[in-house]
């Protein structure tokens, strides 16, 4: 089940909210409402549901309601109209007492500008939670500690909050959020404020931690770099509404609409396709056959590299037609001229990283499975035309290549 | 031509009633302030005034360092080597007082300020009258209602100190930066959690500014206040000027200068002193 659920979700700001609901369902634009009613569509009849354990991010540019729209899951902001449901329960009819409840218990917040507390030590900020929950001081300070473990800054425990650099501040930040064990982390911006390298180290220490936590996050970016690299799923808002949900592939490569690929456009594809979208399908031969055979796989297929499996496909190394040629006169195996220490890579690489053992290698790098059996090779004019937006033959998908091994 | 408005005898007559139905309360009121001033004189009357001068200018160097200890002792000193000592102590009784019936009524008036627009928009008004009325207008009703002596005083004191408390205590609140109180809110917190731990800490440098106001107020309230009986420096600046003795009216007004810098400095470096204690703690 689904532990967020959202359904037709309305913000809208103004005199008289309740009367523009209508409207929208004629379907009245966000700007014919605004011209002729005075009333701002903050979020429009916004629809998703996010599973337990999964990031899910929500992304626009500023003023797409996307922070609206987070607040909306606490009723930070009071919706207009919709239904938000968490874990079965719809918050929106609850009283203010049971929606203290479940901010406290299920739903925390870590917020764009930090937001730390700065009359409290770093410690007392991560206690906040639990304080107002009336957990004792003696219950309290151990989880406290343990929360700042996890971020790694149980040291300044006793520092405050404006003698840490802004990485550092989020990190509290996040420890403060994480410290009343929620179901649910809302993330606003969170990695907005800090400089593009160290924002980079929170994205890779979120998704260290969410190994371990397997919380359920929504995070609101307008970086959409960001969205593709920690996103298990990405909600694109526009004008209050979501114009596409998917996975950061999908997005890529089906963008929904041309608003979506406008914004998509300006990617940097080779942190979102991978191996798989780009190897090719691999020409091998198996180590028990001879050198001769080798050779006329070789010229029949017009390569000069074969790879070398076992019986299981599972990857021996490399064979070049120099080596080939030479054994045939010689009568060599192959066992004797396979080249082992050929470069690998699995199939989730992102192309980025791809680049430096495709320009270092003298072959064709093998993209090998789990298992260790090769499922494709990487030629360099794919990576090429991969980054200028061919994907390429997708009929070599791993699944293929299994089912042919 | 228009008559004349009655304005003056709806007043009275406002008063008047005031007077009859709110009688029972003015006994409490007065015993209670009466209690407050007798008790801070009488412990500025108890030791000999050279402790208590040491003792003030102890509390200078801890709080701001040694060049206001110095200016406090040697200011101290000169008021009692001038023999206005008992008086200022007097008049220090009195704007204690006054500072602490002024706090206690402005920093609630002015979190309700905060909490609530319609609150404020009411009260601002209110506050606007009380400034700009001519202060020696207030003492007729605290005689009315208190009659002659200290009591009134402190009263017309706090009706004109009181409204920076009240405004710097409300500002202060509203200052507090929205994710902060964003983030309370997200953590689940009472609305009483939400002001005892986030919203008053953080504006208490705002209060302060406004009780440092609030006391330089009440300490100027002092001559006016002695014009109905209230004991202290103020009456040597009033029996000064009837008697045009400008050298006496200059030793007294000299001593009240030296309290209220010492009072506005010691106000003013309260916060920062404090926390900057606290962090080498």
């Amino acid at each position: 089940m689904s532990i967020i659920e959202v359904t037709d979700v309305t913000k809208i700001f103004g005199e008289d909210p309740k009367r523009i609901l209508p409207l929208l369902k004629e379907g009245w634009s966000k700007d014919r409402i605004f011209k002729e009613t005075r009333h701002t569509v903050g979020v429009n009849r916004v629809q998703f549901a996010v599973e337990p354990g999964e990031i899910f991010v929500i992304m626009g540019l500023s003023g797409s309601g996307k922070s609206t729209l987070v607040r909306l899951l606490n009723r930070l902001i009071e919706p207009t109209g919709g239904a938000i449901r968490i874990a079965g329960q719809d918050i929106t009819r609850l009283n203010a007492e049971q929606l203290r409840k479940v901010r406290q218990k299920k739903i925390s917040m870590v917020f764009q500008k930090f937001a730390l507390f700065p009359h409290r030590t770093l410690l007392e900020n991560v206690e906040y939670g639990l304080e107002v929950q009336k957990v004792p001081k003696k219950e309290r300070e151990p989880k406290a500690r343990e929360a700042l473990r996890l971020v790694g800054l149980e040291e300044r425990a006793d520092s405050y909050p404006e003698q840490l650099s802004g990485g550092m501040q989020q990190r509290v930040g996040l420890a403060r959020a994480l410290a009343n064990d929620p179901e649910i982390l809302l993330m606003d911006e969170a990695f907005s404020a800090l400089d593009p390298l160290i924002r980079k180290d929170m994205q890779d220490e979120l998704l260290e931690l969410q190994e371990k936590m397997k919380k359920t996050i929504v995070f609101i970016t307008h970086d959409l770099d960001e969205a593709l690299r920690i996103g298990d799923r990405i909600a694109l808002m526009k004008d209050g509404a979501i114009v596409q949900i998917g996975t950061p592939e999908e997005i890529m490569v089906n963008p929904a609409n041309e608003y979506v690929e406008r914004f998509v456009e300006d990617v940097d594809l080779s942190k979102v396709l991978t191996a798989s979208h780009v190897m090719r399908r691999p020409e091998t031969i198996g180590l028990d056959r001879g050198a001769r055979v080798a050779l006329q796989l070789m010229r029949e297929s017009g390569i000069s590299n074969l790879f070398v499996t076992d019986r299981s496909r599972k990857l021996i190394g490399v064979l070049t037609a120099d080596d080939a040629s030479e054994a045939v006169k010689r009568g060599q195996p192959l066992e004797e001229i396979v080249i082992r220490d050929t470069p690998v890579v699995a199939p989730e690489m992102l192309l980025h990283e791809l680049f430096d053992i495709c320009g270092t290698s003298k072959y064709p790098v093998a993209v090998v499975n789990e298992a260790g059996r090769i499922v494709g090779v990487i030629v360099r004019g794919a990576v090429l035309g991969a980054l200028a937006g061919h994907v390429a033959n997708r009929e070599v998908s791993v699944d293929a290549a299994e089912t042919t091994a | 031509m228009l008559p004349k408005l009655p304005l003056d005898k709806w007043v009275d007559r406002m008063v008047d009633s005031i007077e009859e139905n709110l009688n029972f309360l003015f006994d409490p009121i007065s015993a209670a302030i009466e209690g407050v001033v007798d008790f801070f004189s009488y412990l500025l009357h108890l030791p000999p005034a050279i402790v208590l001068i040491v003792l003030f200018a102890a509390l200078a160097w801890w709080i701001m360092r040694w060049p206001m200890a110095l200016f406090t002792f040697v200011g101290l000193f000169l008021i009692d080597n001038l023999g206005y000592w008992d008086h200022t102590m007097d008049t220090l009784a009195l704007v204690l007082t006054s500072a602490i019936v002024s706090i206690v009524l402005g920093v609630p008036i002015g979190i309700a300020c905060a909490r609530n627009n319609r609150t404020q928009s009411i009260v601002t008004p209110i506050l606007d009258f009380m400034q700009t009325m001519p202060a020696f207008v207030y003492l007729i009703p605290a005689v009315t209602f208190f009659n002659l002596g200290v009591v009134p005083g402190v009263i017309a004191s706090v009706i004109f100190a009181v409204p920076p408390t009240i405004r710097l205590t409300n500002l202060g609140i509203r200052q507090v930066p929205a994710d902060l109180v964003e983030a309370a809110d997200s953590f689940g917190s009472t609305p009483s959690q939400k002001l005892f731990k986030v919203q008053l800490p953080l504006a208490v440098p705002s209060i302060m500014a406004g009780i440092n106001q609030t006391l330089m107020l009440a300490l100027s309230m002092v001559v006016i206040a002695s014009l109905i009986g209230a004991q202290g420096i103020g009456a040597d600046v009033y029996r000064a000027v009837s008697q045009i003795k400008t050298g006496k009216g200059f030793e007294a007004g000299l001593a009240i200068v030296i309290l209220a810098i010492f009072l506005d400095r010691l106000t003013q470096h309260l916060v920062k002193g404090k926390k900057h204690a606290d962090r080498r703690g």
